[in-house]
């Protein structure tokens, strides 16, 4: 068995997370989605006893009436592991991981920005990437929102 | 004591070391810099949310415009994802065409950036030697693409232009004219006494911290982190040629000075492997305009660490969703480490030496120096303050205007 299904297989027996949301598109890549209640405890044994000690970046995704978040996550020299949570747009609470990726900070803060996402935990400080004058209720990554040259 | 005063100073937006603008709040106390807050976002053009506006291939040329220096590294990083969603194999003469641009590209930077080093230490003779033999390589990349910067060389499923024999003659005779300038480098690198005391113990980043912020390429491998998407995760040719990678165990500038000359000698090896070795076939493959729907993350060692997409198709024309983190946003946030206690003389140098690149990254951190009597002033308050602390003092410019324009009437 390739060390990417021996890592499936682990999380399928430690969490209960159903076979359909692995997905192993090629060799070094898992993309996986947990509910929100078990993320906590999904990322710590990722990151812990998993060893995906590098945080290359956090992508947010408008899903309809979800915004979902995507951590990607890197093993030294090897595999990549991608983990997909989803929350309500109505209340797009997220917990900060920066207690174990201060790398996280930005990335977390673009969430808020670009997105909308209630970030707890997260330190005060500067936005973003947009300006302090945008205004607080507009997110330009969301669906909705339309750049000018195509609102019609 | 004169150095017992706290105070903040504003750097930027403009840039102290290189010309792309980010703010920098600095606390010191004396020379010493306490800690700082760096603000970015200047240069946000929102290219993520306009790639979903567009076609896949104009999205391609959008993304190769993401940054002038880079910019084969974030176009080939982008179609990568996209070629591995629609199942599209790349020919490898295509593959091997990207290698020796995407190291051409290295070399390129990397003596940009000795030239800058150099300059913000005041050896301009290295900026003037460095960026003349640059020209070598620029060169060949117009000779190849057309193009000084921004190559256009990919397209889903391959390269748009070929390498041809020609073209491998000129590259293998800039490739020893460049080695052998290199080993100059190199050796002043290791032997001019300028550069080692200048920047030993300037901008220190433990192996520790380096871990923790996550810091990418040739600044995290100067703090002995050995990570590099080229091993680690190979893409285009690089699983089939061989190369070290390169650390060193200075944690500081010097080491960053030492890994980037390291790098040029192995990018010199890698362009020859490629030359050597690239099969001979077809340059592209034919691509259906519609991409599969489906996700996939693509990583690549750009010359400033590693580069992140992230495309996500829904089976339409347009990308879904595109995600682009660039080196300099992992390393920034080890800048605040690396200046931390350190002197406010040293800021340029330290901040270049990640090779900074703002229109790739523009992405904001923070850090809060504890202080009680915080206040902001807008200008015309700073303006105000300035009037009435020199009238405090007996200078009252109201009055020497005045004597100014009564000593013109007369003239």
């Amino acid at each position: 068995m390739s060390q990417e299904e021996n890592i499936k297989q682990e999380l399928i027996t430690k969490f209960g997370i159903p076979e359909a949301n692995f997905r192993l598109p090629r060799e070094r890549r898992i993309f996986v989605e947990v509910g929100q209640e078990i993320f906590p405890a999904v990322f710590d044994y990722a990151v812990r006893q998993l060893k995906f000690c590098h945080l290359c970046t956090m992508t947010g995704l408008d899903d309809g009436d979800k915004l979902s978040v995507i951590y990607h996550l890197a093993q030294d020299r090897s595999i990549m592991i991608n983990i997909k949570t989803s929350v309500p747009k109505d209340n797009p609470k997220l917990m900060s991981v920066t207690s174990y990726f201060s790398s996280a900070d930005a990335y977390e803060r673009e969430l808020a920005d670009l997105l909308g996402f209630k970030v707890e935990g997260l330190p005060p400080g500067n936005r973003y990437p947009l300006t302090d004058d945008w205004p607080r209720d507009q997110f330009p990554l969301r669906k909705d929102w339309k750049t000018p040259a195509t609102k019609v | 004591m004169p150095n017992s005063r706290k105070f903040k100073i504003p750097i930027g937006p403009q840039h102290p070391a290189l010309k792309e603008p980010e703010g920098f709040s600095i606390a010191l106390l004396g020379e010493k810099i306490l800690g700082l807050d760096i603000r970015l976002g200047y240069n946000h053009r929102g290219v993520e949310k306009a790639c979903e506006e567009r076609s896949y291939i104009q999205a391609m040329y959008l993304v190769e415009r993401v940054c002038g220096i880079c910019s084969h590294a974030h176009s080939t990083c982008f179609i990568q994802a996209v070629e591995e969603i629609g199942a599209i194999q790349v020919p490898k003469r295509a593959q091997y065409i990207r290698t020796i641009i995407a190291e051409l590209e290295r070399i390129h930077s990397h003596l940009l950036w000795l030239g800058v080093a150099g300059h913000e230490i005041g050896f301009d003779t290295l900026l003037m030697y460095t960026w003349r033999d640059r020209e070598v390589v620029m060169d060949l990349l117009a000779l190849i693409s057309g193009n000084r910067v921004n190559y256009g060389m990919n397209t889903f499923g391959g390269v748009r232009r070929d390498i041809t024999p020609g073209h491998v003659a000129e590259i293998l005779k800039g490739m020893d004219i460049l080695e052998e300038r290199t080993k100059y480098y190199v050796e002043v690198a290791t032997q001019e006494s300028t550069i080692i005391k200048r920047l030993s113990g300037v901008g220190v980043l433990t192996l520790k911290d380096a871990l923790a912020l996550d810091a990418v390429g040739p600044t995290s491998r100067a703090s002995g982190v050995d990570r590099d998407v080229r091993r680690d995760d190979p893409y285009a040719a690089y699983s089939e040629v061989k190369f070290d990678v390169i650390t060193d165990d200075h944690c500081d500038v010097y080491g960053r000075v030492i890994v980037r000359v390291k790098e040029l000698m192995e990018a010199y090896k890698i362009v020859r492997q490629c030359c050597q070795q690239m099969p001979e076939g077809p340059l592209t493959v034919k691509v259906p305009r519609k991409i599969p729907a489906g996700e996939a993350i693509s990583r690549y060692e750009a010359p400033r660490g590693e580069d992140v997409h992230y495309v996500k198709s829904n089976g339409g024309e347009k990308p879904e969703r595109v995600k682009i983190r660039a080196p300099t946003l992992a390393n920034v946030q080890a800048v605040k480490c690396m200046l931390k206690d350190g002197q406010l003389a040293d800021m340029p140098i330290v901040v270049a030496a990640i090779d900074p690149c703002f229109s790739c990254t523009d992405r904001l951190i923070s850090i809060a120096e504890p202080r009680k009597d915080k206040r902001v002033m807008r200008w015309d308050e700073l303006r105000d303050h300035g009037i009435a602390w020199h009238r405090a003092r007996g200078i009252d410019m109201d009055g020497l205007n005045l004597k100014f324009r009564k000593m013109l009437e007369r003239v």
